[in-house]
């Protein structure tokens, strides 16, 4: 039991990753990214492409990807989002929704059917392990996601919290006009935020590709268990994704000792009554589902 | 050349013109009072000026400078601060969050977070505390400090005792008359007619979003003040009522 609790653990490390890009979008810009997943898979296929066409090592790739992703963070937010947005609330779901039916389809156009993974262009990290007291054995690349996740949360707590900029982007979410009227550039704010979101778009794209296969329509499962751990932690906190990450991951991980279908069914399981329970205690609408602030000043 | 200038602005919410060719301008140093009743175009006067509404016509220039179509976080930098009615402090950040968020774009200067401490030192044990759990006086004396921390040319004050107890309104005002004191261009939006007037060099009292009375505070009686805050003394351009 306690192995499954380790890995499960470790698994959350990643879904943290993917988690932490939709959460920090919603907090921020108030806009739920159907696209995230796609966006995930789309990094992983750069990151594959470099690698296979380039022979650029996956981690070495990360240095051309992640400035890519966030140079479509800033693009998609200042052409697409940002107008989107203007027509109210259920327009940039929908553009989003379109966007990521864009993605696939042309990963689908580009790449064809075929799975693919980046773990043959890492070496032995997608399989070497360390064994633990008790014969636990923990997988190396595990515990890197699962660090990452830790050090991405981490940086992202201190950058909002400690410089100038995150402070533009804090004042930003909870009230843009009044952030103008202060001297914040709303709109850059915005942008910066999306750009950063997109990095950790990036990242998790990566170790998609690492830890598993993925195809061009891979995006849909990873926006539905980004989307359920956000939901579990609850978006407005950077280190309540870590927790749901984590709940959702040890969820399934222990619904798979159970049925071998119980992977995935544990999961869904575990976010279904966190929905409910919060929906009963902290009222209807998705602010109080995802335990956001109010965006009121006193 | 006037430090600040407003030229026939007019300034509509949808279908309703809350301003309607509005002028004047204020020296350097110098301190105004808008006065009228609820509805008269003082809120949204300032917030024109502060870049928040965009005029349908008309100017607003700053040493000379148009500034009209000048976004609101551009004009912090240029000189323009406001303290807008309601406070609207980052309720989620704390007291030191939000002065520091009026540095972002402001310009070099004199005023530090520690300036502004030393001016209401009630705030000093409240500096880590999240400004939505202060008190009334308290989040108003946040929201002067953010304002200040720009290090403003001009500076816009919307309804600073709204809401407040006598007692802290007092306290507000004492710290505003160190402003005043000490050079700083003020605009101040007030319903309290005897506070505008002992404060200010020069009141202008909006009726209907309109000029209705411009003079000296000192020379306009408060008689006067008071018939054209309810419409019943009309502005004669040029003239200073006795």
């Amino acid at each position: 039991m306690s192995n499954q609790i380790i890995q499960g653990i470790l698994l959350g490390g990643y879904y943290a990753l993917i988690a932490c890009g939709l959460s920090f979008m919603f907090s921020v810009m108030r806009i739920i990214n159907l696209a995230h997943g796609s966006l995930a898979v789309f990094a992983a296929f750069a990151l594959w492409w470099l690698a296979s066409r380039y022979h650029i090592p996956p981690f070495v790739g990360l240095l051309i990807v992640l400035p890519l992703m966030a140079a479509i963070g800033w693009a998609l937010q200042r052409f697409l989002l940002e107008r989107s947005a203007r027509g109210g609330t259920l327009l940039p779901i929908l553009t989003t929704f379109g966007l990521a039916i864009v993605i696939d389809n042309m990963l689908f156009e580009q790449f064809g059917a075929d799975t693919r993974s980046l773990a043959p262009y890492i070496g032995s990290l997608s399989y070497a392990s360390w064994e633990w007291p008790g014969s636990i054995y923990v997988g190396k690349l595990a515990v890197i996601m699962f660090a990452t996740a830790v050090i991405l949360l981490g940086g992202l707590q201190l950058f909002l919290t400690r410089t100038r900029l995150g402070r533009s982007i804090r004042a930003t979410s909870e009230d843009p006009d009044t952030a103008g009227l202060v001297g914040v550039d709303a709109r850059r704010a915005n942008a910066v935020a999306a750009s950063i979101a997109m990095v950790t778009v990036g990242l998790a794209g990566a170790f998609l590709g690492m830890r598993a296969t993925f195809d061009p329509y891979a995006g849909a499962p990873q926006l539905l268990f980004a989307f359920e751990a956000a939901v579990i932690g609850g978006a407005g906190s950077l280190w309540g994704t870590l927790v749901g990450g984590i709940v959702l991951a040890l969820a399934q991980t222990l619904g798979a000792q159970v049925h071998p279908q119980g992977f995935l069914i544990g999961g869904h399981a575990v976010f279904l009554v966190v929905l409910f329970v919060r929906l009963s205690t902290s009222g209807l609408g998705l602010r109080g589902l995802l335990r956001l602030p109010s965006r009121s000043a006193s | 050349m006037s430090l600040l200038s407003v030229e026939n602005l007019v300034v509509r919410h949808g279908l309703l013109q809350a301003v309607r060719g509005v002028s004047f301008s204020i020296e350097r140093g110098e301190t105004l009072a808008l006065v009228g009743a609820n509805g008269a175009g003082k809120t949204t006067l300032l917030r024109a000026i502060a870049g928040a509404h965009q005029p349908a016509a008309g100017r607003v220039l700053l040493d000379g400078a148009d500034l009209t179509s000048v976004p609101s976080h551009r004009r912090v930098g240029m000189g323009i601060a406001l303290v807008p009615e309601g406070r609207k402090l980052f309720v989620q950040m704390t007291v030191e969050e939000n002065l520091l968020l009026g540095r972002t774009a402001g310009r070099p200067g004199e005023w530090s977070v520690d300036k502004v401490l030393d001016m209401f030192p009630n705030l000093r044990p409240r500096r880590h505390a999240k400004t939505g759990h202060l008190s009334g006086g308290e989040q108003q004396a946040t929201a002067i400090g953010r304002a200040l921390m720009s290090n403003p040319e001009v500076l816009l004050l919307d309804e600073v005792s709204l809401g407040l107890s006598p007692l802290i309104v007092d306290r507000v005002y004492a710290a505003l008359q160190g402003l005043i004191a000490s050079g700083t261009t003020i605009i101040l939006v007030e319903q309290d007619l005897n506070r505008a007037l002992s404060v200010s060099d020069r009141v202008i009292c909006m009726l209907e979003g309109r000029v209705a009375l411009e003079g000296p505070s000192k020379a306009v009686s408060r008689d006067n003040v008071t018939k054209a805050y309810f419409g019943l003394h009309r502005k004669s351009p040029g003239s200073v009522p006795a």
